[in-house]
């Protein structure tokens, strides 16, 4: 029973709600880094990570501290400098404990700190009332969804680069017809949970 | 450069959502319709305000090794008090732009404006570059959303504009009409653009 509520968690969070192309969560990593398979790789393990933990954070901090002092007004400027200061501490132990990961996320932690879709997943686990678990996972989710709609997005990119297109279409707006197409594919999983 | 540059910077040549193609997250999200476009054009503008001027303000105080931090204080301190009133006053536009009231925190306009020109002027010129870049913005934002509500249901403002004969494209509202109609006018930007160089 309680697996099946997670992996749904899950399931929505990667595919029906995905948090690029249905919830218009971090558009801007989205259009900066997909020009490049591995970039986009790295950039996403980068969320998945930073996501998890910021899940599991802001879900202790909201349910030990601002909800038993009554001060949940309080909610977005403390989960922005939690966020800010989880990538900095991050980077930190990373750069410490093991250099090879240091060198496959290091660029990308420190943007990281400005992608909504940290702080969006913050907020919605606290909006949408997830137990601590259904957080993590629905952390885990939006990092993974993320990661899958950027490799899809960077590899068609990698070949755009050889098509012939409109001048003034080049670049950021041919991204964006795009992703409408890709939303519309997603679109198809609509259905898929019911919520 | 002259103060009527800092205000019209902002709407036409350094327009953030053609030009600059910053904040794009809510422009996707809440320009579903004209007025969701509005009300979160007027609160981007109020934060933009009220950061602008306190940066701008304690610019010499702020030590730069931590300035970012410190701008981020600022900024999500006006977006609590945005929150506040949407809440209080506006509960059914609250409703419908939801967290990307609490994510104007992370709207890159914001901090964007605060490093490049608050951090660096005085406080008149800075309040006309907040007031320009909000007007961009909230120009941008109509646009889209007047656009996307006419194809999209039909409608302007709630009101019906094109008839009972007339079939919506439903997808014009659904997430993958913004992908479309945002690129499209970006692309007619840039050949805009490109044409007045010429």
């Amino acid at each position: 029973m309680l697996f099946t509520k997670l992996f749904i968690i899950f399931l929505s969070a990667v595919l029906v709600h995905n948090y690029v192309l249905n919830r218009f969560l971090g558009i801007c990593p989205f259009l900066g880094v997909s020009k490049n398979s591995s970039a986009a790789f790295g950039m996403g393990m980068a969320v998945i990570f930073v996501m998890t933990i910021a899940s599991m954070a802001t879900w202790l901090i909201q349910h030990y501290l601002l909800i038993p002092f009554n001060i949940t007004f309080l909610q977005t400027i403390t989960f922005i400098l939690v966020i800010a200061t989880l990538v900095q501490f991050v980077e930190m132990v990373i750069a410490k404990t093991s250099p090879a990961l240091q060198q496959a996320l290091g660029i990308f932690l420190p943007l990281i700190t400005t992608n909504c879709a940290v702080l969006g997943v913050a907020t919605i686990n606290s909006d949408s009332n997830l137990d601590f678990i259904g957080s993590i996972v629905n952390g885990l989710g939006a990092g993974v969804g993320f990661t899958i709609a950027l490799l899809l997005m960077s590899a068609i990119r990698e070949r755009l680069d050889i098509i012939d297109i409109p001048e003034c279409m080049k670049g950021i707006p041919i991204a964006f017809i795009i992703a409408g197409l890709m939303s519309l594919a997603f679109m198809g999983f609509t259905g898929l949970v019911s919520q | 450069m002259s103060l009527k540059q800092d205000f019209t910077r902002g709407i036409f040549a350094e327009n953030p959502t053609f030009r600059l193609i910053l904040g794009m997250c809510p422009t996707l999200a809440v320009s579903t319709s004209l007025i969701n476009a509005i009300g979160m054009g007027a609160a981007t503008t109020f934060v933009l305000l009220g950061s602008n001027i306190l940066v701008s303000l304690f610019r010499k105080l702020i030590p730069s090794n931590i300035r970012i931090p410190a701008f981020i204080v600022i900024i999500a301190t006006f977006v609590t008090v945005v929150e506040l009133i949407m809440q209080a006053y506006f509960p059914a536009l609250n409703k419908s732009l939801g967290i990307f009231i609490p994510l104007i925190v992370v709207n890159c306009i914001i901090l964007g404006r605060a490093e490049a020109f608050a951090s660096k002027n005085p406080v008149f010129p800075s309040i006309l570059d907040a007031l320009g870049m909000g007007i961009g913005f909230t120009g941008a934002l109509a646009l889209l959303g007047a656009t996307r509500e006419i194809l999209g249901a039909g409608t302007i403002w709630g009101y019906h504009l094109l008839g009972a004969g007339f079939n919506p494209v439903i997808i014009m509202i659904l997430p993958p009409g913004a992908f479309i109609a945002l690129g499209l006018f970006l692309g007619f930007f840039n050949s805009l653009a490109k044409k007045r160089k010429m």
